[in-house]
């Protein structure tokens, strides 16, 4: 009925696909790396050739326009570093109030920034992978930041890329609590939302008082993401659970699609 | 033709891939990610042989695994599978006509998200599959149908521009030449 050549490429396929399924987790993921690296070139051919272009834009930009831009980001840079050192006099401040309870310093992290060199093909998976790896530092369950929120936490790293997991990925889940009534949840992916910047938060109590517009920030509890990061906003609520919890649905601040740049802070 | 062929659809999957990870408007625009995969091991299945389809099938989801979230390994057996029934029944199929090969394009399209995610599921992971996942797989199926044709043509010019033709045996043969001349 079946070829002996179709036999002979069945088997070895077969064969194949076990031990791959079937090797553990660590070695699997240094293969994964192994194989991904053979794509390193192309990223770096892909992440230099919008600089270059952006270059040869740059040099058409006309003098006025420039100075303009420079002016204005003159004065932003002094109002920046003002609130800079306000900050720090209340960072002191704070530092010196939580001596005084008893409580451990506030310690603030170190950031680095990455560049997006890649997303993941699949569907079912929102990852983005990153082009710093363990040799700048990273290493697993890293939270990966924007000024506009948080975007997720690192997964496997490589020595020169790493791979973040989204808020919205089946294996980052976020605990999160609600600024302005303090219900705490927890953060996970809306399946049935097409749109990929809509996440479910669960497990929020019965009777909490939560309205569309308020905004969710990250609750620090689990240890991952550090306290107070913006994550995204309440669209509508509904009850679950035949009435025994609530579940809000959340519009992320981050916008995936556009994502190109991202703040790793470092422990 | 055969290293020509192998050789062409090895850098066509290792482009595909690295192209699906990089360039993320099929997202912006469908909400979906365009896999051409199964498209590539159709046309394998229909005009290569069985180990130019295994090494298009094996190569092409160890890349697409290794720049994904996925086990290592999970989209090999499905794209395998599509181009081994198709190739087992291929002299039963129209090969050279475009909506036979727009109709196992479609097929294959439906057939390796479904695998993929039998086996995914069957792995103990948790995928993100919701209503969402109809729509990325109707998109999915639909690409892959219009692909296949296209994929065909292509294959057929390289094949034309720089594969290696035997010239044709001439007509003459000297054991049946009349000899006219008196001896």
């Amino acid at each position: 009925m079946f070829r002996k050549p179709q036999i002979i490429a069945a088997s070895i396929v077969l064969v194949l696909v076990l031990t791959a399924l079937s090797i553990p987790r660590e070695t699997s993921a240094r293969l994964k790396l192994a194989l991904s690296s053979l794509f390193l070139p192309l990223f770096g051919l892909a992440s230099s050739a919008p600089p270059a272009a952006q270059r040869t834009g740059d040099a058409v930009v006309p003098r006025s326009v420039l100075i303009g831009e420079l002016n204005r980001l003159k004065k932003e840079n002094a109002e920046l570093h003002l609130r800079a050192t306000e900050a720090e006099a209340l960072r002191q401040e704070n530092d010196r109030l939580r001596t005084y309870v008893g409580w451990r310093p506030f310690s603030p992290g170190k950031y680095k920034l990455a560049r997006v060199i890649g997303r993941d093909p699949a569907n079912w998976w929102r990852t983005v992978r990153i082009d710093l790896g363990s040799r700048d530092g990273l290493t697993p369950n890293l939270a990966v930041i924007t000024p506009a929120g948080l975007v997720g936490r690192t997964g496997s790293v490589g020595v020169t890329h790493a791979d973040v997991l989204l808020v919205g990925d089946p294996n980052c889940r976020v605990a999160a609590i609600v600024s302005e009534t303090k219900d705490h949840g927890v953060v996970q992916p809306s399946a049935s939302a097409l749109d990929a910047s809509i996440v479910d938060l669960t497990y929020l109590a019965k009777a909490s008082t939560i309205k569309p517009g308020n905004r969710v920030v990250t609750s620090g509890i689990g240890g991952i993401f550090p306290r107070n990061i913006t994550i995204g906003e309440i669209v509508d609520l509904h009850s679950v659970g035949y009435g025994l919890y609530t579940e809000a649905r959340v519009r992320l601040t981050v916008n995936y699609n556009q994502l190109e740049d991202v703040w790793v802070v470092l422990p | 033709m055969k290293h020509l062929q192998l050789i062409a659809l090895l850098v066509v999957a290792y482009f595909a891939v690295w192209l699906e990870a990089t360039f993320n408007w099929p997202r912006r625009w469908l909400a979906t990610q365009v896999d051409v995969l199964p498209a590539l091991v159709v046309y394998a299945a229909l005009f290569a042989e069985m180990p130019t389809i295994t090494a298009v099938a094996v190569l092409g989801g160890l890349w697409f695994d290794a720049l994904s979230a996925n086990p290592l390994g999970v989209s090999v057996l499905p794209l395998f599978a599509v181009g081994f029934v198709v190739n087992h029944f291929r002299e039963l199929i129209m090969r050279e006509q475009a909506y036979a090969q727009y109709l196992l394009g479609l097929g294959a399209g439906a057939a390796v998200p479904l695998g993929t995610l039998l086996v995914l599921l069957s792995t103990g992971a948790s995928p993100l599959i919701g209503w969402g996942s109809l729509w990325q797989w109707l998109v999915m199926t639909l690409a892959c149908g219009a692909l296949t044709p296209a994929f065909v043509k292509f294959f057929n010019w390289l094949d034309h521009t720089f594969g290696y033709r035997e010239l044709a045996a001439p007509s003459f043969r000297e054991d049946r030449e009349i000899v006219r001349n008196r001896r």
